[in-house]
C-alpha cells in the first residue's frame, strides 16, 4: 500500500487496465505528452502513438470518434482535457453516446470512458471552472462517476474501463494533490455504493466530489461542537447509493447535501427530494443543500471565495439545520 | 468486371438494388400515408444510383454510418428488409426492436453503424470506427454518407481534418441532392463546394453524377481499392436529386415543376434500364426484377402490419447496464 496522489493513483489505475486489455487506448488533446496534468505520464512510451492519440483540438471529433470506435470493439480513454471543453461535443455525448445502445435495440455497445476534470481550479474563472454534473444524472444511458480520494479514484477507474455502459469520469482536479493509499493491485469498486467517511447520529452530509474534504474537516470542526455527523460521500451520482442515504437519513432526521456546483437544480436537489419521497415529511425534521449560488464562477480569488464552499460554510449550514 | 458478362452481371445487381430500394421507400410512403407508420420518414425517392453503387463494392466486415435518409444505404448494405419495415412500423421484430424507427435504423449484422437523426452525426462515429478497425489490426474500410447540408457543421471539418491526419481508411461520400431540407443548399453555401473544402483539408475526391449508378459503381470500385490499399481517407461527391419532399409529409411544392420534371427524366432507375435494353436485356426481365422488388416489398409490409408490438416491459430494456431501473418506481 503506497501514498500517492490522486493524480498519480488514476495513471495507475489506467495504466495497469490498458496492460490487461489491449483494446483500450487513449485520445485526446496533449495525451502523448502525458496529458495536462500528467495522467498520461510516459504511456506514449509504453503503449506507443497507436495507442495514445494526441488529437487536434476538435472536441466533436474526439468524442465522436470515441464513440465510432467503441462501435467497432475497441475501449476508448476520450479525455476531454478539462470538463468545460465538453460543451463542444454536446451533440455526440447526449445524442450519440447517450443513444446509440437505446435507439439500435442494443446492438450497440457504447463502451467510452469520458475523462473530464472538473470544478474549481487556480482562479480559472467561469470558463474553465464548471461543476455541471447534475446534467448528466438527468439523461438516460449514461453513467456519473465522482471520486474525492485517491483510492476511490483508482478503483472507480477500473470499474468504469470494465464496464460496458458510456462513464462520465469526473476528475476532481482541484484533488490532483490529495495524497491517499492505493494497493499496489487496484480492484474495482462497484458504482453505486457510497463511502461512509464518517459516522454520526445527529445529521446526514451527503456530498461528493471537490468539495468532500473541507466536509469531512467541517464534520470533525461539528465533532468538536458536539455534532455527530454521518457523512455519505456519494462516488458515483448514477447509479447513486439511495439505500445509503435513506438509511442515514431514517436515523438522524436531518439531511445536508453540500456539493461545489449551483445549488439550484443541481443533485442535492434529487437527493433530497428522493429521501423526501422514501421516508416522509413526519421521519425527515429538516432539510438544506449548500452549494455555489447560481452565478458564473469569478476569477479574482476574493470573489471567487466568497462564492464558494468552504468548510466554514458546512459548519454553519450544518448548525443551522441542527437548530430548524 | 472482366467480361461484357460481367459487366452485365453488375449492371443487372445495380438494377436489382435500386429497385428494391424504391419499391421498399415507395410502400414505406403508402404505408405512413394508410396511417400504418408512425414518426418522421425521410425517403431517398431518386438518390438510389448513389447507395447501389457504392455498396456493390464493400465487403459484409466494412462499415457505413448513414443519415436521416438512410434506408438505401442500409438496403444496399444488406439490411434485411422484414427487420427493417418492421422497425419502420414500430414492431417487436424491428432490427432496434421498434425503439429506433426509420430515423435510426441499424443493423449492425451487416456493418450498418446506423442512420442517423442529427445531419452530419455520423462522420465522427464514421472516423473514430476507421481509427479503431485500423487499432485492431482490420483491412475492412468505413463508407461515410452524408449530404450537402452536412457540409456546413463543424463535424465536417473535423472530421475530414482527422481522417487525413491519421490516414484512416474512410470513404466519404456526399449525396449532393441540392437541398438541405427545405432551403436550395447553393443558398447557404459559401465557395467552391464539398470536393474543395475537402481537398483543402489533404482529402482528395472525385466528383460523379449520382444518378449514373455504373459511373459511381466504377469510382467507388477504384476508391475503396486505394483505401484498403492504404491511400487515407477520399471523398466520393455524388450529384442527385431527391424527387420526393423532406419527409413523407412534405409536398416540396415550392420547386418548379419544370425541374422537377427535368429530374425525373433523369432518374437513376429508368436510365439504368434504358442502357441495359440497349445492352440487350429484354425489358421483361427488367421488369421482373422491378415486380419482383414490389412484392418482397409488399410482402413485408403486410408481414410488418400483422408483426406483433414490442411487449412495453422492453422499453426499460438497453439503457445502460449500471443504474438502469434506479428510479424506475
Amino acid at each position: 500500500m503506497a501514498e500517492i496522489t490522486l493524480v498519480e493513483a488514476a495513471r495507475r489505475a489506467a495504466l495497469q487496465e490498458m496492460r490487461r486489455d489491449p483494446s483500450i487506448w487513449v485520445l485526446g488533446e496533449d495525451v502523448a505528452r502525458g496529458g495536462l496534468f500528467g495522467q498520461y505520464r510516459g504511456f506514449l512510451e509504453e503503449f506507443g502513438e497507436s495507442r495514445i492519440v494526441s488529437t487536434p483540438i476538435s472536441e466533436s471529433v474526439i468524442m465522436g470518434a470515441g464513440l465510432g470506435a467503441a462501435l467497432v470493439g475497441t475501449r476508448p480513454i476520450i479525455e476531454m482535457r478539462i470538463f468545460d471543453f465538453v460543451m463542444c461535443a454536446m451533440d455526440e455525448l447526449v445524442n450519440q453516446v447517450a443513444k446509440v445502445r437505446y435507439m439500435f435495440g442494443g446492438q450497440a455497445k457504447p463502451a467510452v470512458v469520458i475523462r473530464m476534470p472538473h470544478g474549481i481550479w487556480r482562479n480559472s474563472a467561469a470558463q474553465h471552472s464548471q461543476m455541471l454534473e447534475s446534467w448528466f444524472t438527468h439523461i438516460p444511458g449514461l453513467v456519473v462517476v465522482v471520486p474525492s480520494t485517491p483510492a476511490d479514484t483508482a478503483g472507480l477507474l477500473v470499474t468504469a474501463l470494465r464496464s460496458d455502459d458510456p462513464v462520465l469520469f469526473f476528475d476532481p482536479k482541484n484533488l490532483f494533490p490529495l495524497t491517499g493509499e492505493v494497493p499496489e493491485v487496484i480492484a474495482p469498486i462497484p458504482f453505486g455504493q457510497a463511502r461512509h467517511a464518517r459516522r454520526g447520529d445527529d445529521l446526514t452530509i451527503v456530498t461528493w466530489s471537490a468539495i468532500v474534504p473541507q466536509v469531512e474537516e467541517a464534520a470533525g470542526m461539528l465533532a468538536a461542537r458536539g455534532i455527530a455527523a454521518d457523512v455519505l460521500d456519494l462516488r458515483t451520482l448514477w447509479p447513486w447509493d439511495e439505500a445509503a442515504v435513506v438509511a442515514s437519513v431514517a436515523r438522524t432526521g436531518r439531511l445536508l447535501v453540500v456539493h461545489e456546483a449551483v445549488t439550484t437544480g443541481g443533485f442535492g436537489a434529487e437527493v433530497v427530494a428522493r429521501v423526501i419521497e422514501r421516508l416522509g415529511t413526519a421521519q425527515v425534521k429538516a432539510v438544506a443543500r449548500l452549494g455555489q449560488p447560481r452565478v458564473p464562477v469569478p476569477f479574482a480569488p476574493p470573489l471567487e471565495d466568497a462564492l464558494k464552499v468552504d468548510t466554514a460554510k458546512v459548519v454553519a449550514a450544518a448548525e443551522a439545520l441542527m437548530r430548524s | 468486371m472482366t467480361g461484357t458478362g460481367d459487366n452485365r452481371a453488375r449492371l443487372l445487381a445495380l438494377y436489382t438494388t435500386m429497385c428494391r430500394i424504391r419499391a421498399f421507400e415507395e410502400t414505406a410512403l403508402a404505408a405512413h400515408k394508410a396511417g400504418e407508420i408512425p414518426g418522421p420518414l425521410h425517403v431517398s425517392i431518386g438518390q438510389e444510383g448513389v447507395a447501389a453503387g457504392l455498396c456493390l463494392n464493400l465487403r459484409l466486415d466494412d462499415r457505413i454510418t448513414s443519415n436521416h435518409r438512410g434506408h438505401g444505404h442500409a438496403l444496399a448494405k444488406g439490411a434485411g428488409v422484414a427487420g427493417m419495415m418492421e422497425e419502420l412500423f414500430g414492431r417487436a421484430g424491428g432490427h432496434c426492436r421498434g425503439k429506433g424507427g426509420s430515423m435510426h435504423i441499424a443493423d449492425f449484422s451487416v456493418g450498418m453503424l446506423g442512420a442517423n437523426g442529427v445531419v452530419a452525426g455520423g462522420i465522427p462515429i464514421a472516423v473514430g470506427a476507421a481509427q479503431g478497425l485500423k487499432l485492431l489490426g482490420s483491412d475492412a474500410i468505413v463508407a461515410c454518407f452524408f449530404g450537402d447540408g452536412a457540409i456546413n457543421r463543424g463535424p465536417f471539418l473535423e472530421g475530414l481534418n482527422w481522417a487525413a491526419l491519421y490516414r484512416l481508411p474512410v470513404l466519404f461520400v456526399c449525396e449532393d441532392n441540392g437541398v438541405a431540407a427545405f432551403t436550395a443548399t447553393a443558398s447557404v453555401t459559401a465557395g467552391p463546394g464539398v470536393a474543395a473544402r475537402a481537398a483543402s483539408l489533404g482529402v482528395p475526391g472525385v466528383t460523379v453524377d449520382g444518378n449514373d449508378a455504373a459511373a459511381v459503381d466504377a469510382a467507388a470500385s477504384r476508391l475503396v481499392a486505394e483505401i484498403r490499399a492504404g491511400s487515407g481517407p477520399q471523398l466520393l461527391h455524388a450529384t442527385t436529386y431527391r424527387l420526393t419532399g423532406h419527409t413523407s409529409t412534405d409536398p416540396a411544392a415550392w420547386r418548379l415543376a419544370a425541374d422537377v420534371e427535368a429530374a425525373r427524366a433523369a432518374e437513376p432507375i429508368g436510365r439504368l434500364r434504358d442502357r441495359l435494353l440497349a445492352e440487350g436485356i429484354a425489358a421483361a426481365e427488367l421488369d421482373g426484377i422491378r415486380g419482383e422488388a414490389l412484392a418482397e416489398m409488399s410482402a413485408a409490409r403486410a408481414a410488418a402490419l400483422t408483426a406483433p408490438w414490442p411487449d412495453p416491459a422492453v422499453a426499460w430494456e438497453d439503457v445502460q447496464d449500471c443504474g438502469a431501473m434506479q428510479g424506475a418506481d
